[in-house]
């Protein structure tokens, strides 16, 4: 699904090199989890899949479904599938969250070579999602993002993923921001999502949102390199010991 | 930062819609000689046959017009016109002969305003539309006069009206406006040409909405039209005004005045929606737009509200203003104005509070992009005698890239302790965060643009009749095509 080999990445206006040789492979139907302390280039690896400007890749690569994925744009990413939920969610305010998802939904659908949706089927289509992540249909109602607490943003995230159907998701910090249960209602609505075909990065420094997305990897990442990888026991131990060991080594 | 100039250089080789209506039409013209003096005034005035009452009105705003100084306080600057070397008056030969009817107007005419998306067969019209198609100095066809007569409504060119209603234009003529206003108004007045007149008669609700569509096409031409509208009591109707012009490298002059008088509980509704040739990337070309619309509501309980979509011109002057004369009459301006490449629009509105009881609502959003600059400028005045009259106002500046500029100009004056004037402000920019966002989702740089300049302007669209509504969105979109930042 995801092979990431080598990658080194470094922020475009200043050059300094957040990714330092990254090697990862993901397959489907797997959920990874990264994990590490701050600074050590977790949102950077979302922004970089997703295609971010603002980023240099120096060397390396990452191939999706057997496709170069950096050398596609950002929309075209997302029509091959990727779906990145976001850390802090942009608000767009006046934009209805319904048409922004309508519109999103049908240049993916029209990039897929599928036919557009129209209003009343999406509508529909939209409010089942909702629903079925309990999600209150009012929220499509409001302008994108605008006004929403932390908790309704990342349900927005959800919503939003599960509109789109992605192959491949990258969840970054979505826990961040969220009590208890916002978190277990963000968690079942990515569970709902996963199935054989899809597979998941989840990216976190704490290890509470893998009680409720049960990983199959764990990977702790310092200073831009994956410097461990396990099963979800390796989480358990980074919830004793924190950082400290892999802060040193950087 | 590096990630926009990129975003803006990647998004310039996106081909590049060009302004669509710039083409021209080759068609025989009748001109009078270049230049402005009080025979080019007389030529003028002769041509439209007009009785000796409005030839004098004419030579008495253009003799004070020569002692006119052009105002130089708008935020907007070009080379100084030369007022001399534009013809002021320019129609097809083929009207000479005062065509009766459709079928015998010169089909290059039509076939002008078909592609324009302005079919003047009213078979062809959007139904419940009728249009004033003015050409250069002339109108050319009037749709759906018949049947607005057998309502009483009064909708013709203002020269039509000149000879068979002279009681009505006698009496409103420059009373809202008067000649010597402004510079660009006593201009106007000395040379205007065409335009519309529309008299409502009392307790007559308009059975369509009424539009004029205004085509400069003759080379060094300026367009001056003069447009009336009168409500009278209990009446009302609903306005929309369209202009385009072709791509020429020259600039090109239009200096409008409109007038609006609205009696006891009457409604005039008057959207625009500008679409001037605004000159091409570099700045060359493009139509000096100095426009002077004002609205007088002299009836109680009446109601004016101007909507305008400015998408074209090189510079734009333009304050639609309403006079809240009644006690009860309420104004509103809902404006969008969108500047790009090298465009200057120095525009917004004017509400003054005579009477009781009144009330404005000012809605203005402004987008500006490229290397445009853009200015509301916007006066409340609330006079001794408005007892507890309410403004609110809202101005919302949008930007896009960092090489353009908004400034916000409100005058407030307030003589009546009573009154209330509520003023809200904001600015912001159009992020690459939020272009990422919609691009991760699955949308291309200009859709996300577009949807997020929409939701921008929406308050305002809302106000545009429904079958226009659509029209201005689309241009919304084209307007802003390559501009992503």
């Amino acid at each position: 699904m995801l092979s990431i080999q080598n990658l080194h990445a470094q922020i475009e206006e200043d050059g300094k090199e957040i990714l330092k040789g990254l090697t990862l492979e993901i397959n489907p139907g797997e959920v990874h989890a990264i994990m590490g302390p701050n600074g050590a280039g977790k949102s950077t690896l979302g922004n970089v899949l997703a295609g971010k400007d603002g980023y240099v890749i120096t060397e390396g690569s990452v191939f999706y479904k057997g496709q170069d994925l950096l050398a596609l744009e950002v929309e075209e990413r997302a029509h091959a599938g990727l779906f990145l939920a976001f850390q802090y969610p942009v608000e767009i305010p006046g934009v209805q969250m319904l048409n922004f998802l309508r519109t999103c939904t049908n240049e993916t659908r029209a990039a897929r070579g599928l036919p557009e949706l129209s209003g009343m089927d999406f509508l529909k289509l939209a409010r089942a999602k909702a629903a079925e992540l309990k999600i209150n249909p009012d929220m499509l109602k409001r302008s994108v993002n605008s006004g929403f607490s932390g908790g309704e943003k990342k349900r927005a995230e959800v919503l939003q993923m599960a509109l789109l159907d992605p192959q491949f998701a990258v969840l970054d910090e979505t826990d961040s921001g969220l009590d208890i249960d916002a978190l277990r209602i963000v968690a079942e609505g990515v569970n709902a999502l996963r199935d054989d075909k899809r597979s998941f990065l989840v990216i976190t420094h704490y290890q509470r949102l893998l009680d409720y997305i049960k990983p199959d990897h764990v990977h702790v990442l310092a200073d831009g390199k994956i410097v461990r990888s396990g099963g979800p026991e390796l989480a358990m131990e980074l919830e004793e010991r924190g950082y400290v060991d892999y802060e040193k080594a950087a | 930062m590096a990630a926009t100039a990129d975003t803006v250089e990647r998004v310039k080789k996106i081909s590049v819609e060009t302004y669509k209506y710039g083409f021209e039409t080759e068609i025989e013209m009748d001109r009078i000689p270049k230049g402005l003096n009080e025979d080019i005034v007389r030529m003028i005035s002769a041509k439209k046959d007009e009785p000796e009452w409005l030839l004098q009105w004419r030579l008495e705003a253009y003799r004070r017009w020569t002692q006119m100084e052009e105002p130089d306080w708008a935020k907007v600057s070009f080379p100084k016109i030369d007022y001399n070397d534009y013809y002021y008056y320019a129609a097809p030969k083929s009207m000479g002969d005062k065509p009766k009817s459709l079928d015998e107007v010169d089909p290059k005419l039509l076939d002008t305003y078909k592609r324009l998306g302005i079919p003047l067969d009213e078979q062809e019209r959007l139904a419940g539309v009728a249009v004033d198609a003015v050409f250069d100095s002339v109108s050319v066809a009037t749709t759906f006069k018949h049947k607005l007569e057998e309502v009483g409504v009064i909708f013709m060119p203002i020269s039509e009206a000149v000879a068979k209603h002279p009681e009505l234009v006698r009496k409103y003529l420059g009373t809202v406006v008067p000649t010597t206003d402004n510079y660009f108004a006593a201009l106007n007045s000395a040379v205007f040409t065409d335009g519309s007149f529309v008299y409502v008669p009392k307790g007559v609700r308009c059975p369509m909405e009424l539009s004029t569509y205004f085509r400069i096409n003759a080379q060094e031409t300026g367009q001056f039209e003069r447009t009336l509208i009168v409500c009278d009591d209990d009446a009302y109707v609903s306005y929309l005004e369209g202009c385009t012009a072709p791509m020429r490298d020259e600039n090109q002059l239009h200096a409008a005045v409109v007038e609006l008088v609205a009696m006891d509980n009457s409604e005039i509704k008057y959207s625009t929606v500008q679409n001037w040739y605004p000159g091409d990337e570099n700045g060359k070309g493009g139509i000096y737009n100095f426009v002077t619309k004002r609205a007088q509501c002299r009836g109680v309980n009446s109601k004016v509200s101007w909507t305008q979509v400015e998408t074209g011109s090189a510079v734009t002057w333009k304050y639609p203003s309403c006079i809240l004369q009644g006690d009860g009459s309420q104004g509103e301006f809902y404006s969008i104005a969108i500047t790009n490449n090298l465009q200057q629009a120095d525009t917004g509105t004017k509400m003054v509070h005579v009477g009781k009881n009144t009330r404005s609502r000012i809605i203005s959003k402004g987008i500006s992009a490229g290397r445009s600059d853009q200015t509301y400028r916007g006066l409340v005045k609330m006079l001794p005698n408005a007892k507890n009259a309410r403004n609110f106002t809202q101005c919302d500046s949008l930007l896009i890239g960092d090489r353009c500029g908004a400034h916000t100009v409100p005058y407030i004056e307030v003589a009546n302790p009573s009154a209330a004037v509520e003023h809200e402000a904001t600015t912001s920019k159009v992020s690459d965060d939020q272009l990422f966002y919609c691009r991760q989702r699955g949308m291309n740089e200009e859709k996300a643009l577009a949807l997020i300049v929409n939701g921008f302007v929406k308050e305002v669209l809302q106000e545009l009749p429904m079958e226009f509504a659509v029209e201005a969105q689309a241009l919304v979109e084209i307007s802003l095509e390559g501009s992503v930042g």
